[in-house]
């Protein structure tokens, strides 16, 4: 990196003209990369305008989803329902996630023998790129089944009891739900979560772990008080991005939530939508400009949801891996 | 006295590390453990239907059993190799470009397009290209589909070249210019060749994670139950197939779901893991 403060300069005023050929050739192909982001965001907010326009910020705000014009229910656009099923599935992820994830970070990076941290890790990685279709099918023949027969049984005889958080387990058991939906996005966001937490365990100086060592600390010490202080910024950042995905992920959601009711109930066993199981399910049937533009104005409330979280993230990870944190994934 | 709180605290302390190593082997065996059941049930489910038939013929109508998903391989393979075309030049060049020549603040704004871009939800990316293309220029198509598979593989591969071309000592470059060499030069036939296999992997990488990409393709290339090879025409590909025949109602097409998935994530793991094998030898080799 120091060469361009060294060398740039010189090349410039030699001159060769195969440089400078060069230099606008691969900056023509960059500016291509920045033409797709700035032809994204225009093309998104020129599209969802009429449904801005029409809507406003009811469209955030309200729940009433109704493309067809009937004689009792005007044409509206509320988008509620599947903000909140994105937000209620994807917390539900995190919260079920992350506590795997990190764990397995912590055994693999801290604890287990290279035998089997290796290969373990290895795994995960590969697990990262299993398509999220992989995911679905197998969320919609046996995940789902799972959940009807035995799992949400179980959680409404158990914790279905208690008071209020009995409210959230109301309903027949179906399956395809909100919180199936979130059970599968958890697998999913699991190896990346942890695939980057362990990158950012990795990354607490030996020295100030072996220290801790020295002065006879027991392992479970040097974690908690040497490791995990020192990493928490880029735990945090791997959790977000990993919410980040669930917020965006498409496929395996759209196989197990239900697609059905666009009800708002505290209950996790109803049927949902979520932002991007929405524009899956709905897109082909956009028969209408505004049906269409409101479609658009869910990906575009969904790219600025998404991105937002990719930033927060990747400031987090910075600080502790450096320049070069872009490498997992 | 003292020496018992101290003997006793030493026995807590203990008992709270071995504790804390239990739990953490429980979180990391259930974590193994959940994503190996679910690479076991894609074997188990996808292995009994594999025939021949099922990779060199083409789905039967409605309610007939038999037949194969020839046509969603030949889709995938033709959309893949354009996207392909269209990706790599632009990523690697772009890469070359953040790395050998990008210092000011064009470089800056194109490195951060490029992470906005890299985890952009793939259905937006359907939406924009749907948008772009399908609406009014070439319909559910091939090639709308091959659009939209190349902007999610153009971040993947500028990052990943970027990386590899990072390891390159400046040592190499110094020299090279230190003779004289213009710079296209030393970074075509010095830098380059040198990462070679390593660009390889990075292009790989994002093949791979195309291959797998479904929701874009709902929305710009549709699918196909017949034969085409026609990138104008709206074509067939194996994760939409696979999507197609799960929520579909017949069992037949439910086993070649199955089946599939499996052959995609076969493809997916060959290419990846290749990948990981491939860099680790050649950053073993370089240093």
């Amino acid at each position: 990196m120091t060469l361009k403060t060294t060398a740039a300069p010189g090349s410039q005023k030699v001159g060769d003209p195969g440089d400078r050929v060069f230099s606008f050739i691969l900056r023509a192909a960059s500016s291509i990369v920045l033409l797709i982001l700035i032809a994204f965001i225009v093309l998104l907010v020129i599209d969802s305008r009429e449904s801005i326009s029409r809507f406003g910020l009811s469209f955030l705000s309200s729940s009433k989803w109704n493309p067809v014009e009937t004689e009792i229910n005007k044409i509206a656009f509320g988008a509620l329902p599947f903000i909140f099923g994105t937000v209620v599935t994807s917390l539900l992820a995190l919260i079920l996630a992350t506590p795997l994830a990190i764990g397995s970070a912590i055994f693999v990076s801290e604890y287990s023998p290279p035998w089997i941290g290796k290969p373990v890790a290895f795994i995960i990685e590969l697990l990262v790129a299993i398509p999220s279709v992989a995911y679905g099918i197998w969320g919609l023949f046996v995940l789902v089944p799972l959940m009807r027969d035995v799992v949400e049984p179980f959680l409404q005889s158990t914790l279905g009891k208690i008071p209020v958080i009995g409210l959230l387990f109301v309903g027949p058991p179906m399956g395809q739900d909100l919180l199936t939906g979130g059970v599968v996005l958890a697998i999913m966001i699991l190896p990346t979560i942890l695939s980057l937490s362990r990158e950012v365990i990795a990354q607490v100086p030996r020295l100030q772990k072996e220290g801790m060592l020295a002065l006879g600390a027991t392992r479970w010490e040097v974690l908690t008080k040497a490791v995990l202080p020192y990493a928490r910024p880029g735990i945090i950042g791997a959790s977000m991005l990993g919410l980040a995905r669930a917020i965006g992920e498409t496929m395996a959601v759209t196989m197990v939530i239900g697609n059905s009711s666009t009800k708002i109930t505290p209950s996790l066993l109803t049927p949902g939508y979520t932002i991007s199981s929405a524009i899956a399910n709905q897109f082909t049937e956009a028969d209408s400009p505004i049906y269409f533009s409101a479609i658009v104005e869910l990906g575009l409330v969904l790219l600025i949801v998404a991105s937002v979280f990719n930033i927060l993230s990747r400031i987090l990870v910075m600080r502790l891996v450096g320049k070069g944190g872009g490498s997992h994934a | 006295m003292h020496e018992q709180a101290e003997t006793r605290r030493f026995a807590r302390r203990r008992a709270s590390n071995l504790m804390s190593l239990l739990f953490v082997v429980l979180l990391a065996s259930l974590s193994v453990a959940i994503l190996l059941v679910i690479v076991g049930h894609i074997f188990a489910n996808g292995l009994s239907s594999l025939t021949l038939d099922f990779f060199t013929k083409i789905p039967k109508p409605y309610g007939e059993d038999g037949g194969g998903i020839a046509q969603a391989i030949v889709g995938t393979i033709e959309m893949l190799l354009l996207a392909g075309l269209m990706a790599i030049p632009v990523g690697v060049a772009t890469a070359i470009y953040l790395v050998e020549f990008g210092s000011g603040r064009f470089a800056k704004t194109v490195g951060f397009a490029i992470e906005l871009l890299a985890e952009l939800p793939s259905i937006v990316v359907g939406v924009f290209v749907w948008a772009l293309l399908v609406r009014n220029v070439t319909g559910y198509s091939g090639i709308a589909g091959s659009t939209a598979l190349a902007i999610i593989m153009i971040p993947i591969i500028a990052r990943s070249v970027e990386e590899i071309l990072k390891l390159v000592p400046n040592g190499l470059r110094e020299a090279a210019l230190a003779l004289g060499t213009p710079r296209w030069k030393v970074v075509l036939f010095v830098v380059v060749p040198t990462v070679l296999p390593g660009i390889l992997t990075g292009i790989m990488l994002s093949l791979a994670r195309a291959a797998g990409e479904t929701a874009p393709l709902l929305l710009t290339s549709l699918g196909n139950n017949f034969f085409n090879f026609n990138l104008q025409k709206p074509m067939a590909a194996m994760p939409l197939q696979i999507y197609n025949y799960a929520v579909s109602p017949y069992d037949d097409w439910h086993r070649k779901a199955w089946a599939s998935t499996l052959v995609l994530i076969a493809i997916v793991a060959i290419m990846s893991g290749a990948v990981k094998f491939l860099t680790r030898r050649w950053k073993h080799e370089s240093n």
